[in-house]
C-alpha cells in the first residue's frame, strides 16, 4: 500500500518537474503511437468498408482470419517486423530497425487487423432499412459510403480507441523493434519494462500513471467529440 | 448537419493529432536512421543497467562527433542482431559465444576492455551452507542441499545470456550434465534478464549467479547477500569487436574501430577504474589495462589499437 502511494507521488512529482528524460519520452510515445492511429485508421476504415459493401469468395473467412488477428501477440509482430526491417530481410534497404519510424511501422500493422475488423462490425451492425433507403433514394457510390460511415460513426470511433489503446499500451513491438534506446526509442512501456526490472517499481508505477493519464485525455477528447 | 459536423471535428482533432506528431517529432530531434555518424552497439544488460554506456557514449560523441547508440539485451540476442547485419559493435561477456562467433567470421578486431567477477547471491542464512567455499564447490553444494531441505532453489537466468553460460560451465565444472540439473524441480528457470531473476531470487529466497555490475545496482532493493565472491571461476571479461564487414558490408567499419580503440584508451580505462565508486562503494568494472594474465587473455588483446 506504501509502494503504491510513493509510486503515486513519484507520478505527480515527475510531471510537475517536467523532468526532461520523462518528457522526451512521452512525447516519443505521442509521436508513434498517434502516427500509427493515424496510419492505421486510414488503411482500415478503407479496408474494413471495402470488405463489408463487397460480395466476393471467401469472405467470411477473411473476417474469420482478420478476427483472429486480434489475438496476435505483440512479440510475434516484433519478431515479424524484425525479420522484415532486418538488413537481411526484405525491407533491410529502409534502415528502420531500432528507430522510431521502425516502431510505427510495427504498431501499424499491430493495429490493423482490430481496426478493420471492429469497422467491418460497426458496418454491418447497420440497420439494412437504411442501407435499402439510401439506395432506393439513387445515392451515388460516394455519399453511399459516406451515410453509412456517419451512420457508424460511433462505433468507428471505438475502434480509433481501441486501436489507440493496443497502439499505447503494448511492448513486445517496440521492445523488439525499437531497442528501448534512451532518448531515441525509449517509449513509456519500454521505460516501465526497464525500471521494473532494475526494482525501480516507484518509477515503472509514476510512468504507468502517465501513461494512463494520457489514454484519459485521449478519450475524454473523443468523447467530446461523440456528443456533438 | 449534425453529421458534417462530427465528420469536421473528426478531421480536426485527426489534424491536431497529426500536428502533434509532427511538433514531437521536431523536439525530439532524433534522425530515423543509421547513417555514418551513427553507431549502433548491441550489447550486455550489464554495462547498461550500470549506466556506464550513456557515460561513454556521450564522451565518444565529444571525441568524435559520432552518436553512438547501444540496445541491451543478453549476449546471445546482441550475437543475434549483429549476425543479422543490424549493428555496428557487440559487447559481451560470454568468451566461448564470442569465438564461435569470430570464427562464423563474423566478428573482428576483439579487444578486451575490462572484468569483474559473478558472485553467487543466496539468503542470508545460507542453508545450502555454501559461504567460504570456492565457485564449483559452492555449486555443488547447493544441489547436494536440496535433497534434504526442499526450500534450497537455484533460480536461472536461463536466456543464453553470458551469465547463462558461465552458470552452465559452473554445473559441468561440477560434474553435473546440465540436461539433469536443468529438470530438477529445486531448479528455476527464469528466462529473464538480470534485475527480473535477481528479484524473484529474492522472493524465492533462493540462489542465483549474478554478475557484480548488475549486483551493485539492483542490491539495494535486496535482502539477498553475497556469498562467494571474487573466485577464479567467477571471472567475468567483457570485450568489444566490431561486425565484419565482409559478412555485412553496411557496418559503419569506420566508427566501430574508433569505439574499439576508445574502450582500450587511457580515457576509459581511467573512467572504469572510478567508475561506480560512488554509488557501490567500489567500481563496477576493473579496467582491463594492465591485467591481461588475470583475465587470462594475450596482452595484445588488451592494448593494441585497431587500423
Amino acid at each position: 500500500m506504501n509502494d503504491l502511494l510513493t509510486g503515486v507521488e513519484t507520478a505527480f512529482n515527475l510531471i510537475l518537474a517536467a523532468d526532461p528524460e520523462v518528457l522526451t519520452i512521452t512525447l516519443t510515445t505521442l509521436r508513434i503511437t498517434f502516427t500509427s492511429v493515424l496510419i492505421g485508421t486510414l488503411i482500415s476504415i478503407p479496408l474494413g468498408a471495402a470488405i463489408t459493401f463487397r460480395e466476393f469468395w471467401g469472405k467470411k473467412t477473411l473476417i474469420s482470419i482478420i478476427q483472429t488477428l486480434y489475438a496476435l501477440p505483440t512479440v510475434i509482430v516484433g519478431l515479424l517486423c524484425y525479420m522484415i526491417l532486418s538488413r537481411s530481410g526484405p525491407l533491410g534497404d529502409l534502415k528502420w530497425l531500432f528507430t522510431p519510424n521502425g516502431m510505427i511501422f510495427g504498431q501499424t500493422i499491430l493495429i490493423i487487423p482490430i481496426m478493420a475488423g471492429l469497422t467491418i462490425a460497426a458496418l454491418q451492425a447497420i440497420d439494412p432499412i437504411i442501407t435499402d433507403t439510401i439506395r432506393s433514394l439513387g445515392a451515388t457510390r460516394f455519399q453511399f459510403l459516406k451515410s453509412h460511415l456517419r451512420e457508424a460513426r460511433f462505433a468507428i470511433m471505438a475502434a480509433i480507441i481501441v486501436g489507440f489503446s493496443r497502439a499505447i499500451s503494448e511492448v513486445g513491438t517496440a521492445i523488439m523493434i525499437g531497442g528501448n534506446i534512451k532518448g531515441h526509442t525509449r517509449v513509456l512501456t519500454t521505460a516501465i519494462s526497464l525500471q521494473t526490472s532494475m526494482g525501480n517499481f516507484n518509477l515503472s508505477l509514476a510512468l504507468g500513471i502517465i501513461l494512463l493519464a494520457i489514454a484519459l485525455i485521449i478519450n475524454l477528447i473523443m468523447g467530446f467529440v461523440q456528443n456533438r | 448537419m449534425i453529421g458534417r459536423l462530427s465528420i469536421g471535428v473528426i478531421a480536426l482533432v485527426l489534424g491536431a493529432i497529426l500536428l502533434c506528431g509532427v511538433v514531437s517529432a521536431e523536439k525530439v530531434d532524433t534522425l530515423g536512421e543509421h547513417s555514418a555518424d551513427r553507431l549502433l552497439i548491441a550489447t550486455t544488460t550489464s554495462l547498461d543497467a550500470t549506466g556506464l554506456l550513456d557515460l561513454l557514449e556521450e564522451k565518444f560523441k565529444e571525441d568524435t562527433g559520432v552518436t553512438a547508440e547501444h540496445v541491451a539485451k543478453g549476449t546471445g540476442i546482441s550475437l543475434q542482431i549483429a549476425r543479422d547485419c543490424n549493428a555496428d559493435i557487440v559487447m559481451v561477456h560470454d568468451r566461448v559465444a564470442e569465438d564461435a562467433f569470430i570464427d562464423e567470421g563474423f566478428g573482428a578486431d576483439r579487444r578486451v576492455f575490462g572484468y569483474n567477477y559473478f558472485l553467487l547471491v543466496g539468503p542470508e542464512n545460507d542453508p545450502a551452507k555454501v559461504t567460504g567455499l570456492n565457485g564449483t564447490a559452492a555449486f555443488m553444494a547447493i544441489e547436494k542441499a536440496t535433497a534434504e531441505d526442499p526450500s534450497v532453489v537455484f533460480v536461472s537466468r536461463g536466456d543464453n545470456s553470458g551469465t547463462h553460460s558461465r552458470e552452465k560451465l559452473l554445473w559441468k565444472w561440477g560434474g553435473y550434465d546440465y540436461a539433469d540439473i536443468n529438470s530438477s524441480e529445486w531448479y528455476r528457470e527464469a528466462g529473464l534478464g538480470m534485475g527480473e531473476t535477481l528479484t524473484m531470487t529474492e522472493e524465492l529466497q533462493g540462489y542465483t549467479l549474478s554478475d557484480s555490475a548488475s549486483w551493485g545496482t539492483y542490491e539495494s532493493n535486496l535482502s539477498l547477500v553475497p556469498l562467494v565472491e571474487n573466485d577464479e571461476k567467477f571471472l567475468n571479461v567483457y570485450a568489444v569487436m566490431r561486425v565484419s564487414d565482409e559478412k555485412c558490408p553496411d557496418v559503419n567499419t569506420d566508427a566501430a574501430k574508433k569505439w574499439i580503440n576508445f574502450m582500450i584508451s587511457d580515457e576509459v580505462q581511467d573512467i572504469l577504474s572510478t567508475y561506480g565508486v560512488e554509488k557501490n562503494g567500489v567500481p563496477y568494472f576493473s579496467p582491463g589495462r594492465g591485467s591481461a594474465e588475470v583475465m587470462g587473455v594475450t596482452d595484445e588483446e588488451t592494448k593494441d589499437p585497431v587500423v
